[in-house]
């Protein structure tokens, strides 16, 4: 059995209603689970870029990035593996008050890239962004304060390699 | 008067006229050459039904007595004709009724535009009467699909459907229309749709690939084709046939390539899969190199994948990216429509001869012949079997007549045995396999061939899930032939059940009605077959028959189809008893 790994897919799709059904569909028959998905612009005018993680095997997602790529209007999809990317996360932590001077919560914020959103007389909130590994470590510090809500966002990845979709955009255009 | 012809000559320019979006439904349809379609009426359909109703003599419309008739209906005149299938339906229930026949339009690469009403555009979300999601129901079973909600935007999504419908590899395409866009007005104008941006349709030919291919193929001591659909899809018989004759390579088919080589030719080696021909089966894990053309590589066709074909080196020729590497990993990919690869290669290969290996294929079909054949194509037992009826079928036909068959035992001996002259004659339900599909799909087929003999090879299960569509045929005289096979079995369930579930027969005995008096009683003449010495006179009769003819055979119970791979077994596995 072909060892399941972390990949990021990133797909460039037109912006019509319904093609995240018919993305989300692909993964569906196969039978796999989407760890995180987001959606925004691209770099490319008018053109949608989603980004899922999944943790399949390499062969698996070769084919499932075929089978995106066959839908109408999916320009093109691409995968890569953690080491091919630069990828950012953010969570969102919710703290009661009674915890905002206790010490070991400032200690915590000293990670690089956390730091308090918002205070209220009832509760604070901890914004922390980085890798995966960083917001689970966050997550685990933060949890025996009793977190009252806690959110994450999907991954958004650049690729290190260069990804030809400008180029070949221009030549379908 | 000066700014008032301008403005009529504008408008001239342009050539946009006010109608309402139903109207512009038929118009756009009209553009596309649509003459024929099939469907249903019902509530959020009735603007553009009262449109066909206005445009009756140029759009003719047939009336299924279910939704899924339509579509399997359609199907069937795409099949044959090559052209997209039409299908009309309402909303809610009518939509979901049209499920099946759209997935079975997929999976087997037919090009279908449907065109759903959906409720008002206020009322979308909002549980209203007969609305469901049909956008995201039928989603992963269409090629493409679009709810409109302004007229306006009508003309553009039609064009751009029947575009995909019918481009690259086709398939079923879905458009629904909320009410309140059939019945608004706008200007009206057309343009068919050329390109896509974010779809290629023909991947570019390779020209490097293509000669790779062909240095393999040069090299080959035992070369060995499998072909498919997508012979036929891409009209490249003629230039597959000069491939495999300069070559001299032996070719089989797969359930869906039946007919885009004709039966008799010398290098057809007959059928690959789990119930298809000893040769082909067993030496596909002899060849060397490997040839797949417009084929997808099926598990009914690959029985289990890590024995398949190991010692070969895989060419694959195919429209599809996707079906690249997705089963049999390839040792070359050769991309782009057959038709154009297939001519580009005949350059490349060499004329060359492979007897030898050839009588490794007529050694093995003699003992297929001896152990199997013989005796389905001329039994001894008492009963009746479907080898010998599409045996009596093919000496009337002459392997002439389009073939539909539904799916079950009697599919798999229509395969076998069917003997086919001409392209586009193997109507059936392939990949999805979609009992009930025969009866309506064939009505489709004559509609689209009306000049040809037109049979469908039903079992007794299949004929009662779409026995309505007798209605059909008694309403449009529809001159289909009608074979049932009865078994009083769900045949082919039940010999899975006598192999491996040690004759336990849950659910497939069937009592089943005097068909007979069913079709006498939808106007359809009828005859019922249970002696072997009728049986050619009854053949004879039903084909002389001009109109539409109904024929029931009484079938031997435990008839059971051989040869068969299996499932999990290797192809070379395959069992002849």
């Amino acid at each position: 059995m072909e060892e399941s790994k972390n990949f990021t897919v990133s797909v460039y799709t037109e912006n019509n209603i319904g093609l995240l059904n018919r993305i989300s569909a692909i993964f569906l028959k196969r039978h796999i689970n989407i760890e995180s998905m987001t959606v925004s612009k691209s770099e490319i005018e008018h053109v949608h870029r989603f980004t899922f993680v999944v943790e399949v095997p390499e062969t698996l997602i070769r084919k499932v990035v075929g089978q995106l790529e066959k839908q109408i209007e999916v320009i093109r999809a691409f995968y890569h593996t953690e080491d091919e990317i630069i990828y950012h996360e953010t969570a969102l932590f919710k703290i009661a008050s009674t915890h905002l001077y206790d010490e070991r919560i400032q200690d915590k914020l000293k990670f690089r890239r956390a730091h308090i959103i918002a205070i209220t007389d009832r509760y604070f909130v901890i914004e922390a962004s980085g890798l995966k590994e960083d917001i689970n470590k966050m997550y685990d510090k933060l949890k025996p304060f009793g977190l009252l809500q806690f959110v994450r966002s999907g991954r958004i990845a650049i690729t290190r390699p260069k990804m030809a979709i400008s180029e070949l955009f221009e030549e379908i255009n | 008067m000066e700014t008032l012809k301008k403005e009529i000559q504008e408008k001239n320019t342009i050539k946009t006229i006010r109608v309402k979006g139903a109207e512009a439904v038929i118009k756009c349809l009209l553009e596309e050459g649509v003459d024929l379609a099939y469907g249903y009426p019902g509530g959020a359909i009735m603007p553009i039904y009262d449109e066909l109703y206005k445009y009756k003599d140029e759009l003719h419309h047939v009336l299924t007595r279910h939704e899924q008739g339509a579509t399997h209906a359609a199907q069937g005149f795409a099949r044959v004709t090559g052209k997209p299938g039409i299908v009309f339906a309402t909303s809610g229930p009518g939509a979901t009724n049209l499920v099946t026949g759209i997935a079975d339009a997929q999976i087997d690469s037919s090009p279908m535009v449907c065109i759903t009403g959906q409720v008002g555009s206020h009322l979308l979300g909002s549980d209203a009467f007969q609305e469901t999601d049909i956008i995201g129901i039928s989603t992963p079973v269409t090629k493409w699909n679009y709810q409109i909600t302004k007229a306006s935007e009508i003309p553009e999504v039609i064009a751009k459907a029947f575009y995909i419908a019918k481009s690259g590899r086709p398939g079923p395409v879905l458009i629904d229309i909320t009410k309140d866009a059939q019945f608004e007005e706008f200007d009206f104008s057309y343009k068919k749709c050329e390109k896509i941006r974010s779809y290629i349709a023909i991947p570019k030919l390779d020209v490097a690939k293509v000669k790779e291919a062909a240095e393999l193929i040069n090299s080959a001591k035992k070369p060995f084709i499998v072909f498919g659909q997508g012979v036929i899809i891409g009209g490249a018989e003629n230039e597959f046939k000069s491939f495999i004759e300069k070559t001299d390579i032996p070719s089989a088919c797969t359930g869906l390539g039946l007919s885009a080589l004709e039966t008799e030719h010398p290098l057809h080696v007959g059928m690959v899969g789990m119930h298809g021909n000893y040769a082909p089966n067993v030496l596909t894990n002899s060849c060397d190199v490997l040839i797949a053309i417009g084929m997808r590589f099926d598990d009914r066709v690959t029985g289990n994948l890590a024995t398949y074909a190991k010692q070969a080196k895989v060419i694959h020729f195919d429209i599809d990216p996707a079906e690249i590497d997705k089963n049999v990993k390839t040792a070359i990919a050769v991309l782009g429509d057959v038709k154009e690869t297939l001519a580009e290669i005949m350059q490349f290969v060499d004329k060359n001869e492979h007897k030898e290996w050839m009588k490794e294929f007529d050694k093995l079909l003699e003992i297929e012949k001896k152990t199997v054949i013989n005796d389905q194509l001329n039994p001894t037992k008492e009963g009746l079997t479907m080898g010998e009826v599409m045996g009596g079928i093919n000496k009337e036909t002459k392997g002439d007549a389009v073939i539909v068959s539904d799916v079950g035992q009697h599919q798999m001996f229509a395969w076998r045995y069917a003997k086919f002259n001409k392209t586009r004659s193997n109507v059936t339900s392939g990949g999805l396999g979609t009992m009930g599909f025969a009866l309506p799909a064939a009505i489709g087929a004559k509609m689209g061939a009306p000049e040809r003999e037109v049979v469908a090879i039903i079992g007794d299960g299949g004929f009662q899930m779409t026995i309505q569509e007798l209605g059909t045929i008694l309403q449009t005289k529809a001159a289909v032939k009608i074979v049932v096979l009865n078994n009083s079995f769900l045949g082919m369930v039940r010999q899975w059940q006598e192999l491996f579930f040690d004759r336990r027969y849950a659910s497939t005995v069937m009592t089943n009605p005097d068909f007979v008096k069913i079709a006498e009683g939808y106007g359809i003449e009828a005859n019922k077959v249970e002696k072997r010495e009728d049986l050619a006179d009854a053949i004879k009769t039903m084909i002389a028959s001009k109109e539409s003819y109904f024929l029931e055979v009484m079938i031997e119970q435990e008839d059971n189809v051989f040869p068969m791979i299996p499932t999990g077994a290797s192809v070379s596995d395959i069992r002849l008893s």
